[in-house]
C-alpha cells in the first residue's frame, strides 16, 4: 500500500491509525541505501514539495523535504546562493533517476567535497518540521542561523535514515556563491605522497575548498572566490607545493569536482560494490595498502584522504572493518543479499547501541518507521 | 522570581556519607565539603542567582567521572557539571542537594596533530587556551566567545558557545569533531573522532548545546584552522538603525560574508566611548564594525565594496583600518561594552535573543517602549551578520523591585524576539534564566519530544534539573502516548 499525504494533519492521522510500518520515500532516489526494509507500506513524502519561504538576505530557505534537490538548487542559484556542502548526486552511483529530495538529502546527511571547509549537511540545518512515531507534528530549531534553543534536534534528524521522524519541511542555511574557482592539478604522486601534499595544502591560508585524489590521474586542489582571491592563491600554493602542476578553468574544475562529488569513476560497473569510508585522512594511504593485499579494488580519495571510495567484486565487509582504526565504512552499493547479510553502517559499541535505540525510541516508541533500517532492531 | 527543584532532604541527610563514598572515588582534596571552599561554586556568570552545592568534586580522570555518575545514579543524587562557570544563563547554577561536578582538573592538551588538522585535548582547557597551543604554526580554534581566556572547551560544547567570528567560522557545534563522553549510568561512550561525519544518529550534534543535561563530557577534538593571512575593518556610523540594518542586508545580499559584522546602538557607543576612547562618532545613532579577513587582494576588494555598500545607506561617519594597531582599536570598544556598560550602571542583565535581521529596525523600536515602560535603560550590542542581539539593560538591584522590573523587562525583550520569528537565545543558552520561558517558542508537543530525548539520556532526571525545561516529569510519564491538539499535556504536574 502506498500513502501520499498532502498535509501534516493528514500524515499524523495516518500514523496514529497505523497498525504496521512505514518505509518513507521522497522519490525513492535512495531507497538502496542502508539496511533493505521490505514488504512495508509506502509513506511517500513527494507532495510536501513546496517553498515555505526564500529569503535570500537573510540566508534562509525553508522548503517542502519533498522537494526536489534540483529544483531548489536552481531556485537559489537564481540568486547567486547555494547550498555549501555540496549536496552529491548519487544517481549514477545508484542507478536513480534524479538527486531525489531534499528530505531524503538530509535523512542520509550526505556532502560533497566542501564538507572539510564549509561542514556537513547537518551543518547547515536550521530547523525543520516532521511527524514523530508518535503521529505527533513537532517543530524542531528556527529560521535564524543562530540559536542555541533547546537540543539540536534538527542535527539529530541529519543521518537518521527516516528512522525517528518523517519531515515534512526543513529550514536550511544557504550561502552566496563563489563568483570563481580553479582547480589546481598536480600529476606523478602515488598514495603517500598525495596525501601529504592535500594535507599542506589545507594546512595553509589558501583556503581549499575540495582536496581529492585519484590514482594514476592526480591530486586536486580547488580554489574559490573572488577572482583577484583565487589567482593569488593559486600562486601561493604552486609555490608551496612545487612540483609540475596543471590550472583546470572555472568550467572545467567545475565537471571535475562534480564527478568526485558524485562519484562517477566508480559508477561504470554496478556488478561492484561500493563502499564509502570515512577515516582519519593521514591514514588513507596504509588502509589502501593494506587492503590491496587482501582484495580486487578501486579507490579514489576526497576530503585530503579523510573519505575512500572503493569498489570490489567481493563481500570484503571483514577486512575493510578491521583495517580502517577508528574509521566508519558505510556499505553504498550492493545487492540485497549482501546488504541484509552484512552491517551496511558500522557497527557500535554496545553502549552506543543502546542509547542510539533509546534515541529512536523516544520518537518512535512502536517502530513505525523505516525498521531496521540503520541497525537490526532499531 | 526562579524556582528550583525541591531539595530531597533524604539525599541532604546523608551527605557525610555520600562524601565518604565520593573520597573513595577520588582521593585526597578532589572532594570538598567545607562551606568557605564551596563558596566559589555558589554561581557562575549568571550572578544574580546564587546557590550552595552539597557537595564539589573534582576528578581527573574518565574513570573517576565514570564511578561517581554511576554511584550517583544508583543512589538519586543530583549532578551539576561545572567548567570554568561562566555560563550567561545559569548553565552550572548548584542545586542545594546536588553534587557539583568540576572538571577543572581535565586541563591537558592530549595531542596536536597539525597533519590532520585538529587537537585532541580535555575539557577543562580554555578556549584560548586552544589557540595558543596551536598558533607557533599560525593555526587558531575559530569560535571565539568573548569569555575566551577564561571559559573551557568543555563548557563550549555544552553551551554551543558561538562569538564574533561565528558568522564566518560557525558555532561550537561546527568545530567540534569528536567527545568522549560518560553517560549517568557511567558508560563511557566515543562520538566521533578525527575523521568526518561518523554515521549511526549524530549524537555529537545531540550533545553539542545540551546544557549538561545529557551526559558529562571528558575529551574533545576539535577541528583547528590556519590564520587568515590579513583582516582589516570598515568602522560605519548610521544616522539611524534602519540604515545600519539595511546596510547589514545589503553585505549578505552582495554575496559577502565577513569574519565578523557588529553593530551597537547610541547608549552602547556612548557608554564605550567614555570608557575606552577608541574614537567612535558620538554623533551616529548606529555604529557598525565590518571586518574582512583573508589574502591581502581580497580584503582590499571587498573593504572597497562594503564601503560603497554603506556610502549608499547613509553612512555618517566611515573608516577603514589602515594598521592592525588601528583595526584592534575599531574592536577595543566593542569588547569592552559589557565593562563599559557596567561602569554607567550599578547593575545590568545582558539577554541574548536572536531575531531575522530585517526585524531589527522593528525590534528596536519595541525595546525603546518597553525601556519607558520599565523606566529602565537599555543599551544594545548586536551580532548583526547573524541577528543575534545583546540588550543590556541598565538597572540597580539595591533599589527596591528593580531586579524584578529588570528581569520582567528581559522577558519581554525575548517575547518580543519569538513573536518577530527569532529564538530565546542565539549563544548563551536557556540555562535557568530562560527556562520559564520555553513554551513563548516551542509548543507541548516539542517540548515533550525534547523531555523524551533528555530520557533517552538520564531516565531519573538527575543531571542538571531545573535547566532549560520549564516542567519537571518523570520519565515514565513521558512515555506514555497522550491525545495532542495544543492543550497542556499535563495539567496536574508542578511547573516551577
Amino acid at each position: 500500500m502506498i500513502y501520499k499525504p498532502t498535509t501534516e494533519t493528514e500524515l499524523a492521522k495516518l500514523v496514529v491509525e497505523a497498525t504496521s510500518p512505514f518505509e518513507i520515500i521522497g522519490t525513492g532516489t535512495k531507497r538502496t541505501l542502508g539496511r533493505p526494509v521490505e514488504n512495508l507500506n509506502v509513506l511517500d513524502l513527494s507532495k510536501f514539495s513546496n517553498v515555505k519561504s526564500y529569503e535570500p538576505e537573510e540566508l534562509i530557505l525553508d522548503v517542502g523535504a519533498g522537494a526536489k534537490l534540483a529544483d531548489v538548487e536552481k531556485l537559489i542559484a537564481a540568486k547567486n546562493q547555494y547550498l555549501a556542502f555540496e549536496p552529491p548526486n548519487y544517481s549514477q552511483l545508484l542507478g536513480s533517476k534524479h538527486s531525489g529530495t531534499v528530505g531524503g538529502l538530509l535523512a542520509c546527511n550526505l556532502s560533497g567535497s566542501r564538507r572539510i571547509k564549509a561542514g556537513a549537511a547537518r551543518d547547515h540545518i536550521l530547523g525543520l518540521s516532521a511527524v514523530s512515531g508518535r503521529g505527533e507534528v513537532f517543530k524542531a530549531g528556527a529560521r535564524v542561523v543562530k540559536n542555541v534553543t533547546g537540543y539540536d534536534v534538527p542535527k539529530l534528524m541529519a543521518g537518521s535514515y527516516g528512522t525517528l521522524a518523517a519531515f515534512t519541511s526543513v529550514i536550511f542555511k544557504v550561502l552566496p556563491r563563489p563568483e570563481t574557482e580553479e582547480t589546481l592539478v598536480l600529476h606523478g604522486f602515488d598514495d603517500a605522497e598525495a596525501v601529504l601534499i592535500m594535507s599542506a595544502a589545507l594546512q595553509s591560508s589558501c583556503e581549499v575548498s575540495g582536496a581529492a585524489y585519484i590514482p594514476n590521474v592526480g591530486t586536486f586542489l580547488r580554489l574559490e572566490g573572488i577572482a583577484p582571491s583565487v589567482a593569488y592563491r593559486r600562486d601561493k600554493l604552486v609555490q608551496l607545493l612545487g612540483g609540475k602542476t596543471a590550472v583546470m578553468n572555472a568550467r572545467d574544475s567545475t565537471v571535475q569536482w562534480r564527478s568526485i562529488r558524485d562519484v562517477l569513476p566508480l559508477s561504470d560497473n554496478d556488478e561492484r560494490m561500493v563502499w564509502r569510508i570515512s577515516v582519519t585522512p593521514s591514514l588513507a594511504p596504509n588502509i589502501i595498502a593494506k587492503l590491496k593485499a587482501q582484495i580486487d579494488l578501486r579507490y579514489l580519495f576526497d576530503w585530503a584522504g579523510g573519505l575512500i571510495w572503493l569498489d570490489t567484486p567481493q563481500d570484503a565487509a571483514q577486512i575493510i572493518r578491521s583495517s580502517i582504526g577508528d574509521g566508519h565504512a558505510t556499505l553504498m552499493r550492493a545487492p540485497d543479499a549482501i546488504r541484509n547479510g552484512v552491517q551496511v553502517f558500522q557497527p557500535q559499541t554496545e553502549a552506543l547501541a543502546a542509547l542510539s535505540a533509546r534515541v529512536k525510541n523516544s520518537f518512535d516508541p512502536s517502530g513505525l518507521f523505516n525498521p531496521g533500517r540503520m541497525y537490526e532492531g532499531v | 522570581m526562579l524556582t528550583m527543584p525541591k531539595p530531597d532532604l533524604s539525599i541532604l541527610a546523608r551527605q557525610g556519607e555520600i562524601a565518604a563514598a565520593l573520597r573513595e572515588i577520588v582521593p585526597g582534596e578532589g572532594v570538598i565539603d567545607a562551606q568557605t571552599q564551596m563558596r566559589v561554586y555558589e554561581t557562575d556568570g549568571l550572578t544574580a542567582y546564587k546557590q550552595m552545592p552539597m557537595l564539589v568534586v573534582l576528578p581527573e580522570t574518565t574513570t573517576q567521572v565514570s564511578q561517581i555518575l554511576k554511584y550517583a545514579n544508583a543512589n538519586g543524587i543530583k549532578i551539576v557539571p561545572r567548567g570554568a562557570g561562566t555560563s550567561l544563563s545559569g548553565g552550572a547554577l548548584p542545586l542545594e542537594d546536588g553534587i557539583l561536578l568540576g572538571l577543572a582538573k581535565f586541563n591537558r592538551i592530549l595531542e596536536i596533530d597539525f597533519e590532520n588538522r585538529c587537537a585532541v585535548v580535555q575539557p577543562g582547557v580554555t578556549n584560548l587556551g586552544i589557540t595558543k597551543a596551536v598558533e607557533h604554526k599560525g593555526f587558531y580554534y575559530a569560535p571565539d566567545p568573548s569569555s575566551q581566556i577564561a571559559c573551557t572547551i568543555g563548557g563550549n560544547v555544552a553551551e554551543n558557545s558561538g562569538g564574533v567570528h561565528c558568522l564566518k567560522y560557525g558555532l561550537t557545534a561546527n568545530n567540534v569533531l569528536g567527545i568522549e563522553m560518560v553517560l549517568i549510568t557511567g558508560e563511557v561512550i566515543r562520538l566521533g573522532g578525527k575523521h568526518l561525519d561518523s554515521e549511526g544518529y549524530d549524537l555529537l550534534g545531540l550533545m553539542t548545546g545540551s546544557e549538561g543535561l545529557l551526559g558529562v563530557v571528558t575529551e574533545v577534538t576539535v577541528r583547528i584552522l590556519q590564520k587568515p593571512e590579513t583582516a582589516r575593518a570598515v568602522l560605519v556610523g548610521f544616522p539611524t538603525s534602519e540604515d545600519a540594518g539595511q546596510c547589514v542586508a545589503d553585505i549578505i545580499s552582495a554575496g559577502i560574508i565577513p569574519g565578523g559584522m557588529e553593530m551597537m546602538d547610541r547608549p552602547a557607543i556612548q557608554a564605550v566611548e567614555e570608557f575606552v576612547h577608541a574614537d567612535y562618532p558620538l554623533n551616529v545613532e548606529a555604529l557598525l564594525i565590518v571586518e574582512l579577513d583573508g589574502p591581502q587582494v581580497e580584503v582590499d576588494h571587498l573593504i572597497e565594496r562594503v564601503s560603497a555598500i554603506a556610502k549608499k545607506n547613509k553612512s555618517k561617519t566611515l573608516r577603514v583600518s589602515n594598521s592592525e594597531e588601528e583595526r584592534i582599536l575599531f574592536w577595543a570598544g566593542r569588547k569592552a561594552a559589557f565593562p563599559a556598560v557596567g561602569r554607567i550602571s550599578p547593575d545590568y542583565m545582558c539577554m541574548d535573543g536572536t531575531i531575522p535581521r530585517k526585524k531589527l529596525p522593528e525590534v528596536l523600536a519595541g525595546m525603546a517602549k518597553l525601556s519607558k515602560k520599565y523606566d529602565l535603560r537599555v543599551a544594545n550590542v548586536f551580532h548583526a551578520g547573524d541577528g543575534n542581539l545583546h540588550p543590556l539593560i541598565l538597572f540597580d538591584a539595591n533599589e527596591e523591585g528593580e531586579l524584578d522590573r529588570a528581569e520582567k523587562f528581559g522577558a519581554d525583550i525575548l517575547r518580543l524576539c519569538v513573536k518577530v520569528g527569532g529564538v530565546l537565545t542565539g549563544e548563551h543558552g536557556v540555562g535557568v534564566e530562560k527556562r520559564d520561558l520555553m513554551l513563548e517558542m516551542f509548543s507541548q508537543i516539542d517540548l515533550d519530544q525534547q523531555l523524551r530525548l533528555k530520557c533517552a539520556f538520564d531516565a531519573n532526571g538527575l543531571l542538571n534539573p531545573g535547566k532549560v525545561f520549564p516542567t519537571l516529569h518523570s520519565c515514565a510519564e513521558m512515555g506514555r502516548v497522550h491525545v495532542s491538539g495544543g492543550k497542556m499535556a499535563h495539567p496536574d504536574i508542578p511547573r516551577f
